[in-house]
């Protein structure tokens, strides 16, 4: 068995372990109960959910950094689906947006598994962004005119270019990690996650101060809880990454911070279109975007950093 | 006997998942149980009207169970026009074709649906008649959703918005994009008592359009 391996089944053995526990604890909260409880059920929803997505994931992984491109390809696709269906656009977009569905997103992640590094940080914010307003005003449509293209162009920021930074790890040149960068992807997923979970709880515990008071529940002491958790785990699991224990901590803190100012940004996005949730498609979680809104922001400041990281030792 | 039957019902319930599949796929279309649940009842599911992909959006929301009773009522003239679309038209969707074209018919399209209806079939229904392509969200219903209240009111008669699809594929387009649809099912309208058929029409109109969601859903 290679080391690489090793590490990914022992990596998804521990998490498979804490969901096990999870999913008991559940079914005890269900057995105590004589008629079926809402909290209890969506408790178990979400664990349903969260088992798919590691079983998915430890999968890819496994089989390498195609299947992990795929993988990441495919929950951009949903993810610029949920973005576009509520963002402005008029019919003269649509070869623009068909576009970016078509070409665009496919191309980026085809690059992203090349590794062709230059081309797949200039692709979207270059050619993109001045390519499609020209597709856009050759329809001839004036109407809303830059909110239309800059909603385009945001929303293929977000979901492709930002979300396409998790998959982009792989292709870190780490020469101390021979093979293991892809270990990076889990230990970025697992610390922003975590990180968001202990928010969601400590905050509804001991939160009292909010971030942005008409906007989230999100409470300063809630994020700190978060980002604290977010760098615990991520010390305890320096062993996966090319980071020392000290690194491992602060990186992960940066990504969980990171991680919950995308949670802000896009749920103001998400309150301006007056919706709950993006979508109904990852049960008990909302949509892609619900799920991925913070990993999405975290992705590329953790890309960043880890190069500088490497520059710099 | 004739081997080709069990062939095409095979080639049919193919031909009849992969649409499923695709709509789910490209649109991620699902059902908003708002006013009713999915159920075995008999019902007629009546529904706006604003491209061709409205009927297999319905069709492919419904629970298999309920999808396999359920038969849309659409135009002979489009659905005979080729051998490909009479596949489709016939044996996918085992649409209850009616002659649009009150000159040329023959048969009075209400035999048919009652038929249908008798023989315990649930209906997918548009009764604006043609494709709406103006500006105005719906356009007038004509008689054939009252004079089934009227011939068999234990029927359920289900306002069913299909959200969005127009902008999966504006007219004029060739590429659908993929954009989330979701169907709307509302709460049930029934004939009251000694109501006129210009009253029932209007109400069952307003009731199918209060579930319109708007521009942006």
């Amino acid at each position: 068995m290679s080391p690489l391996l090793r590490d990914i089944l022992f990596l998804a053995l521990g998490v498979g372990l804490v969901l096990l526990a999870l999913t008991l604890v559940g079914e005890r909260l269900r057995a105590r109960r004589t008629a079926p409880n809402a909290a209890v059920e969506v408790f178990m929803t979400r664990i349903d959910s969260w088992w798919a997505m590691v079983i998915l994931f430890t999968l890819a992984l496994i089989l390498g950094r195609w299947a992990v491109v795929l993988l990441f390809a495919v929950a951009s696709f949903a993810a610029l689906r949920e973005f576009y269906t509520y963002s402005s656009r008029s019919k003269a977009d649509h070869l623009s947006l068909a576009l970016a569905f078509y070409i665009i997103l496919p191309a980026q992640f085809l690059f992203i598994a090349l590794e062709w590094d230059r081309l797949a940080g200039v692709f979207i914010p270059v050619y993109a962004f001045l390519l499609l307003p020209l597709v856009s005003v050759l329809r001839g449509s004036h109407e809303r005119f830059l909110s239309r293209v800059s909603e385009t162009q945001w929303g293929l920021m977000i979901c492709v270019f930002c979300l396409g930074h998790i998959p982009a790890l792989m292709g870190l040149d780490l020469p101390e990690t021979d093979g293991h960068a892809s270990l990076l992807i889990a230990f970025l997923v697992l610390v922003v996650q975590t990180g968001d979970l202990v928010d969601f709880y400590a905050g509804r515990r001991i939160g009292r101060r909010r971030i942005v008071p008409d906007l989230s529940p999100k409470t300063w002491e809630g994020a700190g809880c978060g980002v604290l958790a977010a760098a615990v785990l991520g010390l305890a699991l320096f062993w996966i990454t090319p980071f020392g224990p000290l690194a491992a901590f602060v990186m992960a803190a940066l990504a969980s911070i990171s991680g919950q100012a995308g949670n802000l940004v896009l749920r103001a996005i998400k309150r301006d279109r007056g919706l709950r949730d993006w979508s109904h498609l990852i049960p008990g979680q909302g949509g892609f975007l619900d799920q991925l809104d913070s990993v999405i922001f975290a992705a590329p400041a953790f890309f960043h950093l880890t190069r500088l990281w490497w520059l710099a030792t | 006997m004739d081997v080709r039957r069990p062939l095409l019902r095979l080639a049919a319930r193919i031909a009849g998942q992969t649409i499923v599949l695709f709509a789910r796929a490209i649109t991620a279309v699902h059902a908003d149980w708002r006013g009713v649940g999915p159920s075995a009842r008999q019902r007629v599911y009546f529904a706006n009207h604003v491209s061709n992909a409205d009927m297999p959006m319905i069709w492919s929301v419904l629970p298999n169970a309920m999808r396999l009773r359920t038969r849309p009522v659409a135009a002979a003239d489009y659905w005979l026009q080729s051998p490909w679309r009479a596949f489709a038209g016939r044996d996918v969707f085992r649409a209850v074709l009616i002659d649009r074209r009150p000159e040329a018919r023959i048969d009075d399209p209400m035999v048919a649906i009652l038929e249908a209806l008798d023989q315990g079939a649930s209906l997918i229904l548009f009764p604006e008649g043609l494709r709406n392509q103006g500006p105005e969200p719906l356009k007038p219903f004509k008689a054939g959703l009252f004079n089934i209240a009227e011939a068999r009111p234990d029927v359920e008669l289900v306002p069913t918005w299909i959200a969005n699809l127009n902008a999966v594929m504006p007219k004029g387009e060739v590429i659908p994009l993929p954009l989330m649809c979701r169907v709307i099912f509302g709460d049930p309208v029934a004939r009251r008592p000694d109501e006129g058929r210009a009253d029932f029409l209007t109400r069952a109109a307003a009731a199918l359009l209060a579930l319109n969601p708007g521009e942006r859903a």
